[in-house]
């Protein structure tokens, strides 16, 4: 008697989610849409992680604002992913929610945009940090080679010491472009420094980076640029309890992803100081509501990579200036032209790298 | 750079590392000592560090100074309450107390990054403006060759560390209290009829790995990273676990393990300038240290026997 009743209860139930997993579907498809509506799935660190992801978040807001859209469906919205499972999972549910382009933040979502866009080959898709190649996908990269030489130079000509560092978080290629600019944009003004370059093998150990600028500021470093997100905390924080202990001594840190400038303040005595020389900022905002926009406008970049440099204000140094002397800045600029005017091409891996560096010589 | 440059930056390097670990290990030697397995001590590093961020920078501006050691007080008795949790669930409701701990690091992580948003609006908080400086020990530093090394650049909570390692061995050793201790997690039925109440040594157990695990979080929240995120700690309560066993449940032998950690990793650091390891291919470096781990474990520290009584719930009575 007893099995009989369990074994009824669980066929209902099971017929009951059987029955409702089909119904769901069929209600997602009955709503109407006529308005264009853009929505993003984040990457691990959420829209607040104070670099690309909220770069990204801002530009849909913006975008949103700028055509009147409310935010949810029909408007723009964005799913946070708090582990890689769930990134298939979040593109599947912005497909079924009907989505006119749907974003992926973040290399690390290559594979899952790769797949839900060939299950799904009549919805737009958009990629940023890496290509995606099918033809409903655009794929936003940023010419962050570009923006670390600028920075390089800001770094060549500041130093005193004439020794540079350089942390990485993990050592792919995407990270190998910020270093291959930088070291090109230091050598590119000054010749004579040497740059140092450590990869913590990481993006979330802030210990690994505090531990790096810990060595390369005690070997005479005295500018340090990180390219590794939360690792790089570690490397703020031994550069500012270094300027506590000895306020005179000029230290630096080249923030990255977005203006760190805000990262970089101490009050040693009642004086404010801020270890933050400058920051290279990825305009993540601007290439995500220009992708929106073009989509909007019928232009939707299905199957081409889109690269977004300095002409497009893509990348570049940080709007907060205070610790740039005047003629850094001029230099800065100087070599911007020369970039956008293509008289200089930036190294983007490391055998590009020795080329530009022999063809200095 | 000079070997003795070398040592000078591994050192103290491989002390500030240490320090959290070694709180954190106290606390899981206090636990299981008791009988009590301790898998939350991730769960318990996030409380604190959680607390000490925000009661930093919240109170910044009325405690001056003092705020990181308040900071570090209001961390240590969140993490005794935290880890009441799982007091009750091991214990009181004999929970299996892997799962339990399993259950706490999830716990821990999610209401903090929650509370987070709830509070600040963003993923993360801002970074901290008052933390511990840099110090240089007065009389001690000036010492020929060990000063710089050991006493120079470094932070005040490590050295506590070091310390209370030994008080922790002084209070499992030598007092009345930590004899009780000991024989609740070897032999609870045998400390039973004794008339020690297990349950309540227990609770204590388990309230001090609480303490002293959001002690050890505050600690690398303050010092390190500065600030909390989801990415602030990743997975050092697991480390001071393994410092833990590594350590043959003995404090001072945790706080070797933890030391032995933080020298491996800051060695990989600064392997690169050494000339000897230049041409080491970076990830060589980067495995290091754990590789070092399974070596040690495997050749020079003989067998690591966990408390008899340990993971299994007391019934009182049962035979």
């Amino acid at each position: 008697m007893k099995k009989r009743f369990g074994f009824a209860l669980s066929l209902m139930l099971a017929t009951g989610m059987l029955l409702s997993a089909c119904g769901g579907q069929g209600g997602d498809n009955a709503g109407g849409k006529d308005t264009f509506s853009v929505a993003m799935v984040t990457d691990v660190g959420g829209i607040d992680d104070k670099s690309f992801n909220q770069s990204a978040w801002e530009g849909l807001q913006k975008f949103g604002k700028d055509n009147g859209m409310k935010k949810g469906r029909g408007g723009y919205d964005y799913l946070q992913s708090s582990s890689d499972a769930d990134y298939a999972t979040n593109l599947n549910k912005l497909v079924r929610s009907d989505f006119d382009v749907i974003y992926g933040i973040g290399y690390l979502m290559g594979d899952a945009v790769k797949e839900v866009a060939e299950q799904n080959p009549k919805k737009h898709f958009a990629i940023v940090d890496t290509v995606v190649d099918e033809p409903n996908v655009a794929s936003i990269t940023f010419k962050e080679h570009e923006g670390s030489f600028l920075v390089g130079v800001v770094a060549g000509l500041t130093t005193k010491t004439n020794k540079i560092g350089f942390i990485g978080g993990m050592e792919i290629p995407l990270i190998e472009k910020f270093e291959s600019g930088f070291r090109a944009g230091v050598k590119a003004v000054n010749p004579n420094a040497k740059v140092e370059v450590q990869y913590a093998g990481a993006f979330d150990q802030a210990d690994k980076g505090k531990a790096i600028a810990s060595s390369m500021y005690a070997s005479g470093i005295d500018v340090i640029y990180h390219a590794a997100g939360g690792t790089g905390n570690g490397v703020f924080s031994e550069a500012k309890d270094l300027k506590k202990k000895d306020p005179n001594r000029e230290i630096w840190v080249i923030g990255v992803d977005k203006d760190q400038a805000p990262e970089g303040v101490v009050k040693v005595d009642g004086k404010t100081y801020n270890v933050t020389l400058t920051s290279m900022v990825k305009r993540v905002d601007v290439a995500v509501y220009d992708v929106a926009k073009r989509s909007k406008e019928g232009d939707f970049p299905g199957g081409k990579t889109l690269e977004y440099g300095l002409p497009e204000n893509g990348v570049g140094i940080a709007p907060t200036q205070d610790n740039i002397k005047p003629e850094v800045l001029k230099a800065v600029d100087e070599w911007k032209q020369k970039i956008i005017k293509g008289e200089v091409k930036v190294p983007m891996t490391r055998k590009e790298y020795k080329q530009f560096e022999a063809s200095l010589k | 750079m000079s070997v003795y440059e070398v040592l000078q930056v591994i050192i103290p390097s491989a002390i500030f590392f240490a320090a959290p670990l070694i709180f954190t290990a106290l606390g899981g030697v206090f636990s299981e000592r008791s009988g009590v397995v301790n898998i939350g001590l991730e769960g318990l590093m996030i409380i604190g560090a959680f607390v000490s961020i925000v009661f930093n920078l919240t109170f910044a501006d009325t405690f001056g100074a003092l705020t990181p050691w308040l900071a570090l007080l209001a961390a240590m008795i969140v993490g005794t309450i935290f880890s009441l949790l799982h007091a009750v669930a091991s214990i009181s409701f004999r929970a299996d107390q892997v799962v339990s701990g399993v259950a706490i690091n999830f716990l821990a992580l999610g209401l903090s990054l929650f509370l987070v948003k709830k509070m600040y609006g963003k993923g993360q908080t801002n970074q901290i403006q008052i933390g511990f400086d840099k110090i240089d020990v007065p009389i001690l530093s000036d010492i020929p060759v060990i000063g710089p090394l050991f006493f120079s650049n470094t932070y005040v909570p490590s050295y506590l560390a070091i310390i209370l390692a030994f008080v922790a061995w002084y209070v499992i050793y030598k007092t009345p209290f930590g004899l009780r201790l000991r024989a609740v997690g070897e032999h609870p039925m045998a400390a039973d009829t004794m008339g020690i109440n297990v349950t309540k040594m227990r609770y204590i157990a388990v309230m001090i790995s609480g303490a002293l695990g959001g002690i050890g979080g505050a600690v690398y929240a303050t010092i390190i990273s500065r600030d909390f995120s989801h990415a602030t700690i990743s997975g050092h309560g697991f480390m001071a676990l393994a410092a833990m066993i590594f350590g043959k449940w003995h404090p001072i032998g945790a706080m070797g393990a933890a030391l032995f950690f933080g020298l491996a990793q800051s060695l990989s650091i600064v392997g690169k300038t050494i000339p000897f390891l230049k041409n080491v291919p970076t990830v060589y470096l980067l495995i290091a240290p754990y590789v070092l781990t399974i070596l040690a474990l495997a050749g020079f520290i003989g067998r690591a026997e966990a408390p008899k009584a340990s993971g299994i719930p007391y019934i009182k009575g049962k035979r």
